[in-house]
């Protein structure tokens, strides 16, 4: 018997938003007025279908064919049912006549940006129902971390990581499993696993999506990776200002402690786990690991010096796994196909796909996932679709406040962790804004460097005292006062700033200026009081 | 006894293992500036003026928090470590206060003796002025957060050597500022022991005896090492 036709409603943060709870009541109450009963159309909250911008999504799977409606109003409720509905008629084919009330709504699949995208971490976003372990377990969740208790050690987990080439999609890009090794390796005692969902970014929500979609992923990625490290406890460190993520993750926990897959003999195998759940409190800078161990640790969240790094002394001085959300999701996927599949996805140092939050001046906003080294200028302007008015791309931020500012001219660099670097960018966690031709870069710079001033944690004094005046700096240039002089001590102050800070967070906050002085330097010159004075001793740069 | 043997500025020098940097600095009387550090708390790196070139490392690494490793070869004054310096020191003029005139630690300051050392008489960056207020409820002691440069000797002192954890930070960033118990007056601390150590190691006038006023400060900041050696070892002064 052919599985009944489905519609799977997008019911992560973005499409709520957009009103996806009330289409999902709606549809219900359609489908009983239809005088259907659930078994013969299922109606499936589901995670994110990618397109958020155009929120809230539908999904229609009947047998053989997908379609997907956007923007979907609750009075459409009726039509919807009746598309979804098996041959009710005019055959299979799609109704795209005049008076398909759904034509306006419907997405093209075959578009650039579904058919360009990969999924692997985002595999099942959109398919599962998070809030069910049924679901997901019908969907083969778990089935990896049963298989590799039952068949492998934990050497092997690590060497199929190793071979997989996966680097930590946190931002830094540290190779996986060397990291995983290290933590191994380290003289008998307890360890910890914890997942860094502590996702700050502005422009970033991969990792709300992929929590809010498929927390089984993560759970399993999780577990396998503990046993991978011989790690029994472990914590996920979210941030709190993701509530739904919370609530699913916790309802997961549960579940999964329920089915034995959590917590003492999982699965009936001597391996223990206990997974919690740690929430933060508003600090950026809890992003940043070893300020995030301190947190977890119930003190203030503050940077340490490394070494030694948390792999060798975390939690109460234990040897701490720490990985991003989507580095672990990643992992059941790897260990499915094989670390050379993944490995061959991708270019010669950042092998896999990476999970981009696409925003800004731009058509398709949403989540996109593609292979590593994929051209800038696809993502933002295939996919994305460029600028919503058709007018050139100025730039594209990645990185968050820790990145840069990519010019139009270098978009067709490929994205990976090495050529964003070069580019004085960064890969970051995923977020990347496209800007328009109206953006002015210096009130970028200030807007990135407010950002820095109020989430400096305030321990060292280049990042403390330094993004104050840093962004008191680019007020002058931005307000049209700056002098010859002013643009001398921002050169300066920005390389002292990053040379000298603690932490990531600090060594990184002049990013968003540095790279706007280098590919826009003529708009700073510009901003000076007396234009002409300040491009006298500029340098010329490249 | 294992050591370690390394070159800072072209000096040979041997530490024994597990020595910072920062002491096989002073065996080559480098003379590497410090504010936060002092010897017997826990190092903390957030002045980073000891900030340090080795060869290979690729970045700039704090003296008192890295581990001094056999064959190093360090340089401590390069012109981009003095310039930093100086910047550094102009940063901390600027953030808070610092009028030495008045100042219960005039010529007993270790952030007067930093910008001469550093080399800098004026800042290149505007005074910020920031409203600051000035905690006069303890009996014997007041802290004045307007010299404040958040070195967190005073937090460390109280935690580590006398126990008693009074001091810690609140807020974030620019705003940060000493806090004492839950964020009260000194004064309605009943965890202070009126000890005194953290007025000792201030390295500025933002902690001082009342009877103290301009120019009187006279701190003793090897308090800490003194009684932590002694504690280790056993062996007291009057013994």
């Amino acid at each position: 018997m052919p599985a009944p036709p489905q519609l799977r409603c997008c019911d992560a943060s973005g499409c709520r938003s957009a009103g996806s709870q009330a289409l999902r009541t709606a549809l219900e109450a359609a489908r009983e007025a239809a005088g259907l009963q659930p078994g013969q159309l299922t109606i499936k909250p589901v995670g994110c279908l990618r397109l958020c911008g155009s929120g809230p999504l539908v999904a229609c799977d009947r047998p053989g064919q997908s379609h997907l409606f956007g923007r979907v109003a609750a009075e459409q409720a009726g039509a919807l049912i009746a598309a979804a509905l098996p041959a009710a008629g005019s055959d299979d084919a799609v109704p795209a006549a005049t008076g398909d009330p759904l034509a306006a709504h419907r997405l093209d699949l075959e578009a650039p940006f579904f058919a360009l995208q990969q999924s692997v971490v985002l595999e099942g976003c959109g398919q599962v129902n998070p809030d069910s372990i049924d679901d997901a377990l019908s969907l083969g969740a778990y089935t990896q971390l049963r298989r590799v208790l039952e068949e492998c050690t934990p050497e092997q987990v690590r060497d199929e990581v190793r071979r997989s080439g996966l680097r930590g999609r946190g931002g830094a890009g540290y190779p996986t499993g060397l990291k995983w090794d290290t933590v191994a390796l380290q003289p008998p005692g307890p360890r910890y696993v914890v997942c860094n969902a502590d996702e700050g970014d502005p422009g970033a929500f991969m990792d709300r999506s992929v929590l809010e979609s498929d927390p089984h992923r993560l759970i399993e990625g999780m577990a396998i990776a503990a046993y991978a490290v011989g790690a029994e406890r472990g914590f996920v460190y979210v941030r709190a200002e993701y509530p739904l993520a919370i609530e699913r993750l916790r309802l997961a926990l549960q579940q999964a402690r329920s089915r034995h897959l959590l917590g003492n003999h999982i699965d009936g195998t001597p391996f223990n786990l206990r997974l919690e759940v740690r929430v933060g409190a508003g600090a950026y800078v809890c992003g940043e690991e070893t300020a995030l161990l301190l947190s977890i640790q119930g003190q203030r969240g503050m940077p340490q010096p490394r070494p030694p790094f948390p792999a060798q002394s975390g939690l109460w001085g234990a040897p701490t796994l720490i990985n991003n959300v989507e580095t672990f999701t990643a992992v059941p996927v790897i260990l499915r196909e094989g670390g050379d599949w993944y490995a061959s996805i991708g270019t010669e140092r950042s092998k896999g796909t990476k999970v981009f939050a696409l925003s800004g001046a731009v058509v398709n906003t949403g989540l996109v996932e593609v292979p590593m080294g994929t051209p800038l200028r696809t993502v933002v302007e295939v996919i994305g679709g460029g600028v919503p008015d058709g007018s050139p791309i100025k730039a594209v931020q990645t990185g968050g406040p820790s990145g840069g500012c990519i010019p139009s001219e270098r978009l067709d660099t490929p994205v990976d962790y090495e050529s964003l670097l070069e580019l004085g960018s960064m890969m970051g966690s995923g977020g990347m804004v496209v800007m328009g031709p109206t953006t002015s870069m210096p009130e970028v710079a200030r807007h990135f460097m407010g950002f820095s001033v109020n989430e400096s944690c305030g321990k060292c004094v280049p990042c403390r005292a330094g993004t104050v005046q840093l962004a008191q700096l680019l007020d002058r240039f931005v307000e049209r006062r700056a002098t010859p002089a002013d643009m001398e001590r921002l050169d300066a102050l920005c390389q002292m700033v990053k040379v000298t800070s603690l932490c990531g967070l600090g060594q990184s906050a002049p990013n968003p200026v540095l790279s706007t002085l280098r590919w826009f330097r003529h708009e700073y010159e510009a901003a000076c009081r007396e234009p002409s004075a300040c491009v006298a001793t500029g340098r010329v740069t490249g | 006894m294992s050591v370690v043997t390394l070159t800072v500025n072209g000096h040979d020098v041997a530490v024994p293992a597990g020595a910072s940097l920062l002491e096989a600095t002073r065996v080559a009387q480098a003379g590497v500036p410090t504010l936060c550090h002092l010897d017997g708390l826990t190092p903390v790196a957030a002045c980073r003026l000891c900030l340090v070139e080795v060869e290979g490392s690729g970045k700039l690494l704090a003296a008192c928090s890295t581990a001094a490793a056999e064959g190093m070869v360090v340089h401590t004054h390069t012109p981009q470590l003095q310039e930093f310096r100086r910047m550094a020191v102009e940063l901390i003029f600027a953030e808070g206060n610092h009028v030495c005139a008045v100042c219960v630690a005039n010529t007993h300051c270790e952030l007067q003796d930093m910008a001469v050392s550093v080399g800098m008489d004026h800042s290149r960056f505007p005074y910020q002025y920031p409203h600051r207020s000035v905690d006069a409820s303890h009996p014997q002691f007041t802290l004045d957060h307007n010299r404040c440069i958040l070195c967190t000797r005073c937090v460390r002192v109280c935690d580590e050597i006398e126990g008693a954890h009074v001091w810690d930070i609140g807020s974030r960033g620019g705003h940060c500022h000493i806090v004492a118990g839950l964020d009260e007056p000194w004064g309605q601390v009943q965890a202070c022991t009126s000890c005194g150590k953290c007025v000792e190691v201030c390295p500025t006038g933002a902690l001082f005896r009342n009877s103290d006023t301009t120019a009187e400060k006279q701190p003793d900041a090897s308090l800490p090492a003194l009684l932590r050696s002694a504690r280790e070892q056993h062996r007291w002064n009057n013994q």
